[in-house]
């Protein structure tokens, strides 16, 4: 198929009606929804499934979830967790005592949620994670949990509200 | 090759070279471009790239191919889901994997909605460049609906790490298909108000017409690809010459240019976009919320991890998900191959070595948008110097591909 370019009409090569038809365009654009989200005083909610700050999760017994298995720290693409596995003399023997994820690093692929064999690793909502400092951004075992704890995690759970 | 004859007009001038970038708006990014003008007019132009350089190709060597996915993301950043699914479906060619026909009809969706969200945003800043500052508006208020599609799709709006070898990352929410179908019927109104304002507009049409032409020869002989080539009368569709994704099933046509200048290059990605929206209706009729997205026989098992439900209760799928996690699919040893997609920017190739693991021997990436920079020296040359950034507009470079 080839496209035919068209031809300027004589009134078109006058340059005014041009004018006129762009300054009526932008006219009717005046009247019509405003789609821009004020951002500090208008909050946007997230659909579901929105994939966010990774977090830690608690079980019920309240310990935390992960096993240190590492799975997430093999396939993080950037290798932004570092985990330090360690021994308990609870049923699940192995836990872990550090586990560190850093944000500055961290690029909000999911991957570790994908392969989290014990559902102990969960995106978050949460996206407004700037700092002035980049230490600050690593985030250790501690403030993940208690992120996770934050979070109303459970699928279906959650309800999406519209944009604006 | 062409030579535009540069007008003497007895007066003894003097060459003067410029910088152009790579901190220039107009050049897309961090392009610099090293000019020599006579006066007013282009006699040499001469694109240096790198600066955004980030050896994509170096570190795929490292990684498993399913973590090169992301990777893919940052390279034409404008329309990641056709890189996602591009290196999935060279990594299923290399591995000989069939796919189900729902991913494939999801592919094909997310593929033209790529398209379609990467013109939009190449319409918006080259009618900016040229001067048309509304359009940007309203081009972007369009765009952003599809961010809303991917973001309901994917989990984010901008770097969506859809594709997955074997299959795509999660299935589409119940009443999905309706959104993009409600989308996609709604652009038409927004590009045709679009074309009101710029197609028989005569200051756009004068600062485009016979404006960086390149004639078909050139076109093919720096292996231009995409809308750039078409524009130049080229016929050449990868979704037509070697159809993927069964796009040979679905009804639509090339837009073909005769001049080869900017407003070609204009009036073909404005028709593209509009048969993208074709294709995308004839997919969605096709597709069956019900079927499986993944394959069920016991041997493509090996490729995608195991449903979350069945992993977090039973031991063999527990056990299979930490063997495709860390083996994952397993390339042929020293086999190679070459597979390239219809990117909205033009033929995107993928070239695999396997190793005869996970982690592919050597990765390239054939980037459109950098073996179209090659043919700016000849476009330029005999331009103006104020055409310049309408040239480089049109020819819609993403640095982020150019550079890797």
């Amino acid at each position: 198929m080839i496209v035919k370019r068209p031809v300027l009409k004589w009134w078109e090569r006058l340059y005014l009606p041009v004018v006129e038809d762009g300054l009526l365009t932008t006219f009717r654009h005046l009247f019509k929804k405003k789609v821009t989200v004020q951002y500090p005083e208008e909050r946007w909610v997230p659909p579901e499934g929105f994939r966010g700050a990774p977090v830690l999760l608690t079980g019920l017994d309240g310990r935390e979830k992960c096993t240190s298995c590492k799975l997430c720290m093999f396939i993080c693409p950037p290798q932004a967790i570092r985990i330090v596995a360690g021994e308990t003399e609870h049923p699940i023997e192995k836990y872990p005592q550090e586990f560190y994820i850093d944000y500055g690093l961290c690029i909000f692929c999911g991957y570790c949620q994908e392969v989290c064999p014990c559902e102990a690793i969960w995106l978050k909502h949460e996206f407004e994670l700037a700092d002035f400092d980049r230490t600050n951004l690593i985030f250790g075992k501690d403030k993940l949990l208690q992120m996770g704890r934050q979070e109303p995690y459970l699928k279906g759970k959650e309800k999406p509200l519209k944009k604006g | 090759m062409k030579d535009k004859e540069v007008k003497n007009l007895g007066l003894r001038t003097e060459k003067m070279t410029i910088n152009m970038g790579p901190q220039h708006p107009a050049t897309h990014g961090v392009l610099r471009l090293v000019l020599t003008l006579d006066g007013e007019v282009v006699v040499g132009a001469v694109p240096y790239v790198g600066y955004l350089h980030r050896g994509i190709e170096k570190i795929a060597e490292n990684k498993t191919l399913h973590q090169v996915i992301p990777y893919t993301d940052r390279m034409d950043y404008l329309s990641p889901m056709s890189n996602n699914i591009g290196l999935c479906l060279a990594v299923e060619k290399l591995i000989g994997f069939e796919t189900t026909e729902k991913c494939r009809v999801m592919r094909v969706v997310a593929c033209e909605l790529a398209r379609i969200s990467s013109h939009l945003l190449w319409l918006a800043t080259d009618a900016l460049d040229i001067g048309a500052g509304t359009v940007y508006f309203y081009a972007f208020t369009e765009r952003e609906k599809y961010y809303d599609l991917f973001e309901e799709m994917t989990g984010v709006r901008f770097t969506v790490s859809y594709g997955r070898i074997g299959g795509l990352a999660r299935d589409w929410k119940k009443d999905f298909e309706k959104k993009v179908y409600d989308v996609v019927l709604n652009t038409p109104k927004c590009l045709d108000e679009i074309e009101r304002l710029l197609t028989r507009n005569r200051i756009f049409v004068e600062r485009n017409r016979d404006v960086g032409v390149i004639s078909r020869e050139d076109a093919i002989a720096l292996s231009l690809s995409g809308p750039n080539l078409r524009a130049s009368g080229v016929e050449w569709d990868i979704r037509k010459a070697y159809p993927y994704l069964g796009y040979e099933r679905y009804k639509f046509e090339i837009p073909v240019g005769e001049h080869g200048d900017c407003y070609d290059r204009y009036l073909i990605r404005m028709e593209e976009m509009r048969q993208s929206i074709e294709i995308i209706k004839q997919a969605l009729k096709e597709y069956d919320p019900k079927a499986p997205l993944w394959p069920e026989d016991n041997d493509s098992q090996k490729v995608f991890y195991p449903p979350k439900e069945k992993v977090l209760t039973s031991m063999e799928e527990l056990i299979h998900q930490f063997m495709v996690a860390t083996k994952g699919p397993k390339t042929p040893k020293y086999k190679e191959i070459y597979f390239c997609i219809e990117a909205p920017k033009g033929e995107l190739g993928f070239y695999i070595v396997g190793s005869g693991t996970n982690v592919a021997h050597r990765l390239h990436f054939r980037s459109p948008s950098f073996v179209n920079l090659q043919s700016l020296p000849i476009m330029l040359q005999g331009d103006m110097v104020a055409d310049v950034v309408a040239t480089v507009a049109s020819l819609d470079p993403v640095l982020g591909e150019v550079d890797r």
